[in-house]
């Protein structure tokens, strides 16, 4: 089946962890629209949720990293943070692993991916989780790009690994969500933990809900540090939704700044025909 | 410097119970099992958040080492604040620092932005 749903949103462990610090009148409506993200993954139809993470050194370390990792396994666990530290209990997440094998050769037909049969969910993905199937119901095959130990996978790869999803997973029978976590601008847990730069915010989101390939993939990591924090690294996994949608455009259901959250709080989807 | 091993040290503590555990029953022969410099290996030991900061460790494995060691949110961050003010920059790995106004500041300006934009 073609690719069912494609989408984008934040992960930062703030948005959980740090709720009641934030002014609930913007907490409340991001809220909403990533509920309202799960609904839609539901409504689609969607066998299993793929979720391309940027894992902040979960699984992933400098002494074998992996420019990109599927995960393929019946069952993982999460959060790798403390519980008490993350606010979300640490449980089983099911998986499916046949299907992530079949995934993951087609993909292999493209790109070189590695695999990973256990994979302890950070809050890259674990805080999307919590409010896209917050009962924990959907089989998730969780994707990483490097975008936290340099050097990191390039942009224009983060781009082919998105078609090379798409196309392996257009063609397997069944229905597949892709979601694509992490940026835009911002400065975690740092001494400059809230900054966040909502000008290049929109910027970027403009470009990538328009799927401008080109100008998306011109980025480049000196300026996007500069500009943007080591945070903005993360773009790659919207860059990679951008190529399993190329020639699509999309549609944003939220994007505000909330400093305690340390991002700019975004969910957005994408459209998949 | 070996930035690669102090934070391969702190990665294990932030992933690895058996490593947790060693780290407080058999501390000595853990530490020996990485290429730490004195300096380094008193930064984990104190632990001075802020040196570990400045020596480059990255934040998404420092906070969870300054978790580990009780330290709250806003008391992280300030060690890392001290640690520059103390030590100076950086010396390596991915961070410098911007002259952020902080999340209060912050806040209040986009909350003035948005009763601004309410009001228009």
């Amino acid at each position: 089946m073609p690719l069912v749903f494609a989408g984008v949103c934040s992960h930062a462990p703030g948005i959980v962890n740090r709720a009641e610090r934030a002014d609930p009148a913007v907490r409340e409506p991001f809220y909403k629209a990533f509920y309202e993200m799960g609904d839609a993954i539901r409504a689609s139809g969607a066998e299993a949720l793929m979720i391309i993470a940027a894992e902040h050194f979960g699984n992933f370390f400098m002494e074998n990293m992996p420019a990109f990792a599927i995960g393929m396994a019946d069952h993982y666990e999460g959060p790798i943070e403390d519980p008490d530290w993350m606010k979300i209990d640490r449980r089983q997440i099911p998986g499916n692993k046949d299907l992530s094998l079949r995934l993951i050769k087609g993909v292999m037909e493209e790109v070189d991916t590695a695999y990973a049969e256990e994979w302890k969910f950070d809050h890259g993905i674990m805080v999307p989780l919590n409010f896209l199937t917050p009962k924990y119901d959907m089989p998730v095959i969780p994707a990483n790009i490097n975008c936290q130990g340099p050097p990191l996978t390039p942009l224009h790869r983060a781009y082919a690994f998105g078609q090379a999803i798409r196309h392996a997973a257009d063609a397997l029978p069944e229905k597949i969500a892709l979601v694509g976590t992490g940026g835009i601008s911002h400065w975690p847990a740092t001494p400059d933990s809230g900054k966040i730069n909502e000008e290049w915010d929109r910027e970027f989101l403009d470009k990538f809900l328009n799927n401008r390939k080109d100008e998306l993939l011109a980025y480049s990591d000196v300026d996007t540090y500069k500009i943007a924090g080591q945070g903005g690294f993360e773009i790659r996994t919207f860059i990679a939704v951008a190529g399993a949608t190329e020639g699509h455009k999309g549609k944003l259901w939220f994007y505000e700044p909330i400093p305690i959250f340390a991002v700019g709080c975004t969910v957005a989807s994408m459209e998949v025909a | 410097m070996s930035l690669y091993y102090v934070q391969k040290l702190l990665y294990r503590l932030n992933r690895d119970d058996v490593t947790r555990r060693r780290f407080e029953t058999d501390r000595e022969n853990l530490l020996a099992e990485y290429e730490l410099t004195d300096e380094e290996r008193e930064a984990i030991l104190k632990p001075d958040i802020g040196l570990l900061f400045v020596l480059g460790v990255n934040g998404q494995i420092l906070m969870h080492y300054a978790g580990m060691c009780r330290y709250e949110w806003d008391d992280y961050l300030e060690a890392m604040r001290e640690g520059v003010k103390k030590y100076g920059p950086v010396r390596e790995g991915v961070y410098t620092i911007t002259g952020y106004e902080g999340v209060p500041a912050h806040d209040e300006t986009l909350k003035k932005r948005r009763t601004a934009a309410k009001g228009a």
